[in-house]
């Protein structure tokens, strides 16, 4: 791992070890969701799965106490003592299908990959087996460092004839629990496969191994003077696998798409060990069907991605960034109305965040500072604009800003005047999840809404809560994508269960998406039924059975229990 | 009272710099340029003297390239009264920017000059002390902290020096130099924008000013630091204390 990835991942770390103990993991719970069956406009198919699920899962799912025991973590020789729960094995049960891992398997192990690559020390596994946010905790006895295809393609197919479960992990920034074991899955992870493999400058078509780090990626990019498409808080540690694998979104989809259109070819392994060559390197290629696209956003359910080429736009020079505030979020909707008319082609980010979020930065994130000082406002928009001359659009930009303020879209605002002021700008919004982190307990759900209807949830949510929780609402306004949080001192089951199941009942009421960017993982498994029908997820299963017939590969995830296990 | 102030066009603080092949100087070429952070700090503590009644207006110069402009509007908008900037291809030493602001000093007759300790780009540390030469002026440099007497006409500077702070005080007029803790700048807002764009900019050239640019330099090369050789992980504090005491010798 490059140095400067340790050191970001570190500070993540460090900074999301609050004093407090951390709760158990957010799985369904089990009662609330039984309920649901019977109060929301789930068509009568769903609504009848849905209990089946729950009636089933119930007997497993008693309804949990958490179960505090003491761990040691220790990374980069930091040693740090915590309190923590029980991990997620209480409330899913381990498929007795899957093998034990034996003596006999860690030494075919080590026959391909060499000792060094075939780890069991503890220690180290404590790190892979948590989540980004120590919410979510396996207990794998196994990690794997596989440094070629052909290794990643050995790994699976003795997994597969054994019939051993595996985790794919990148750099284990997911969100949704999908990136770490739920028992004793092999962790097969892809941080050896680091290199950049071509670059050509005419295209700015680039393929590289699935472990490279995005951070990484992003500055060999910026020497050959061009960008990557995409771009998220996390790129110090996560890798591109990861974000292709889970379909990341990030900061710059509203300029550059998403990654369906930007990965132009994939190499993946399928669980029997088969490698589906579909490295291409064209933008055009209408044969057959364009499997590559299984593999962006399946989080790792069909097959370990090991290779990628991506369409890379060049890198501009001029890049201005304002930081605005708004009165209500009514205005926040219009500006954007009016960036993507007026700002029209250099329009690379709009983003949104409201004061409850500003104030939790401004408390919580070292050198963070509010621009606009003079009064708090409801809504703070972020705008960047990306384009080829700086004249030009730093007076487009300023035209729209002063007519929008002369409109009273804007109340107040400030332009960055170079890149210093650009990234403390930038902190305000990235910092958000990791200001959460250090606020205590955080229940983070991802939401595509219809723009009119969004900020409705964040009010009725706080309505809901009370003062027993700071709920905050920001997000990628641009694409139609809150994050909505809720902030909590502790975890707390009461709480959850005034959060889940309404969020995920509302959000499917207006027709948007439980699951916007971050994907399904395990925390949402038992929940795609509230954005897809009962007919897609079946054809979703049948894929599934198909590619992976004996369910080895990150099991639990992305489909409900009832259809995998 | 009135305050002028240096500001400088500089490539980006946070722009990764990159040396020309040929050796000549860095690449500019496509490269954000934007206002030297200690010239920012200094425009910051002009505009404070100002809000606090002390003075009733600030003056931005800058001297270069046409662009300049664009630097000086950074100041506007920050909150300068108005700008000058003197236009010039050429390459600038400091001591033809030294003479250019005598004459500019001669011309506006401010009761205070206030630059940055140095600009980002060429690090030099010199234009603001030989200006205070020529216009034989007191000079307080790498303020930290800066008090005005307007009725004793006395300006009590805080330095940086390397064993503490040291206390000067200044008779008006003076040149002051500013260091990293004097203030925090404050952004440019939108309605600030907005005015600076009716706000003026004089415009001269250093031969109307009478100031002849001599290249008495001679850039013979420019070549980048030496790469930092990658650290090693060591496995014990044995180690470590056998490296520290027989490779590196610190201890
Ligand atoms: C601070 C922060 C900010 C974030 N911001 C955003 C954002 O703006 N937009 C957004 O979309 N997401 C965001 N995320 C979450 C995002 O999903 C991940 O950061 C990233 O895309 C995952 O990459 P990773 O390498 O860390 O994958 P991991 O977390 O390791 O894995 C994620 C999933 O992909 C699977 N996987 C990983 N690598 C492979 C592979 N090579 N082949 C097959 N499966 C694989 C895993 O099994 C898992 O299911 C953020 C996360 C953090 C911590």
């Amino acid at each position: 791992m490059a140095r400067h990835n340790s050191r970001v991942t570190l500070r993540f770390l460090l900074s999301s070890f609050p004093d407090r103990s951390r709760n158990p993991p957010l799985l369904p719970s089990a009662t609330a969701t039984f309920s649901s069956c019977f109060t929301t406009g789930f068509d009568e198919k769903r609504r009848l799965l849905q209990c089946n699920i729950v009636r089933e899962d119930q007997q497993v799912f008693s309804f949990f106490k958490p179960l505090r025991n003491f761990i040691e973590i220790k990374q980069w020789g930091v040693g740090i003592q915590r309190k923590r729960y029980g991990s997620l094995a209480g409330l899913v049960q381990r498929n007795p299908r899957f093998s034990k891992l034996n003596d006999d398997d860690v030494r075919y192990f080590e026959g391909i990959l060499g000792n060094k690559n075939v780890v069991q020390d503890e220690d180290k596994l404590v790190t892979s087996n948590t989540d980004w946010m120590h919410k979510y905790k396996g207990s794998s006895k196994l990690l794997l460092q596989p440094r070629t295809t052909d290794q990643v393609a050995q790994i699976l197919k003795y997994c597969n004839s054994r019939c051993l479960a595996v985790v794919p992990q990148g750099g284990n920034t997911g969100l949704v629990g999908g990136s770490v074991p739920v028992f004793d899955e092999v962790i097969i992870s892809l941080s050896s496969m680091n290199k950049i493999i071509s670059f050509d400058k005419v295209s700015g078509i680039l393929v590289c191994e699935a472990g490279c780090i995005l951070e990484n990626i992003m500055s060999f990019l910026d020497n050959e003077g061009f960008i990557m498409p995409l771009d998220l808080g996390a790129k110090g540690s996560c890798q591109i696998g990861g974000n292709v694998s889970t379909n990341a979104g990030g900061l710059r989809l509203v300029r550059y798409g998403s990654l369906h259109g930007n990965v132009l070819g994939v190499e993946a392994v399928l669980a029997n060990g088969t490698v589906l060559d579909m490295l291409k390197t064209l933008r055009k290629d209408n044969t057959g069907y364009d499997l590559k696209h299984l593999f962006i956003g399946s989080e790792g359910s069909l097959g370990i991605v090991t290779k990628v080429s991506i369409l890379t736009p060049p890198k501009l020079s001029s890049v201005n960034v304002a930081f605005l505030a708004c009165k209500d979020y009514n205005s926040c909707q219009k500006l954007l109305q009016e960036a993507k008319r007026k700002l029209g082609e250099i329009l690379s980010a709009f983003e949104f965040l409201d004061v409850q979020s500003m104030n939790l930065v401004l408390n919580h994130l070292e050198g963070a500072r509010n621009p606009i000082p003079t009064s708090l406002h409801n809504f703070y928009v972020l705008i960047e604009t990306t384009g080829s001359d700086e004249s030009s659009d730093k007076q487009k930009l300023e035209a729209f800003l002063l007519g929008s303020m002369e409109n009273e879209l804007i109340s107040d605002g400030v332009l960055a005047q170079d890149i210093n002021q650009a990234s403390s700008f930038w902190l305000l919004r990235e910092g958000i999840p990791e200001a959460l982190m250090k606020a205590g307990a955080v229940y983070k759900y991802d939401l595509s809404v219809p723009l009119e209807h969004m900020y409705n949830l964040v009010e009725e949510m706080r309505s809901r809560l009370g003062n027993t929780a700071n709920v905050i609402g920001y997000g990628h306004l641009g694409d139609g994508n809150l994050h909505l949080n809720v902030s909590t001192p502790h975890y707390d089951d009461k709480i959850l269960s005034q959060i889940e199941p309404f969020v995920y009942e509302w959000t499917s009421k207006h027709r948007g998406s439980i699951s916007a960017e971050h994907g399904i993982g395990l925390m949402k498994a038992n929940e795609i039924y509230y954005s897809k029908s009962l007919e897609t997820v079946q054809v979703m299963a049948s894929i599934k059975n198909l590619m992976d017939p004996n369910h080895i590969l990150n099991p639990y995830k992305v489909l409900p229990h009832s259809l995998t296990s | 009272m009135k305050i002028m102030v240096a500001v400088k066009r500089v490539v980006d603080y946070a722009v990764k710099i990159r040396v020309k092949p040929d050796k000549t100087g860095v690449v500019t070429q496509n490269v954000k340029m934007s206002m030297n952070p200690f010239c920012e700090i200094a425009l910051e503590e002009a505009l404070r003297i100002r809000e606090s009644g002390l003075a009733s207006e600030v003056v931005a110069v800058s001297i270069g390239p046409s662009q300049c402009v664009d630097t000086l509007r950074t100041g506007l908008a920050m909150g300068a009264n108005r700008g000058i900037h003197v236009e010039s291809t050429a390459s600038l030493f400091p001591l033809s920017v030294a003479k250019i602001f005598r004459k500019l000093v001669e011309i506006e007759k401010p009761d205070l000059l206030i630059l940055g300790k140095q600009a980002i780009d060429d690090d030099c540390n010199q234009t603001g002390q030989m200006v205070a030469g020529l216009l034989n002026w007191p000079q307080g440099t790498f303020a930290s902290k800066v008090v005005l007497d307007k009725a004793k006409r006395v300006a009590t500077v805080d330095r940086e020096v390397d064993d503490g702070i040291e206390t000067v005080c200044l008779n008006l007029p003076a040149v002051i130099t500013t260091d990293l803790r004097l203030n925090q700048p404050r952004y440019a807002t939108l309605p600030n924008i907005m005015k600076a764009k009716s706000k003026p900019i004089q415009k001269f050239t250093p031969e109307e000013l009478n100031v002849e640019i001599i290249s008495d330099l001679e850039i013979v090369e420019v070549t980048e630091p030496p790469k930092r050789k990658a650290g090693v992980i060591v496995s014990s504090v044995d180690e470590l204390i056998h490296k520290l005491k027989n490779e590196a010798n610190v201890i």
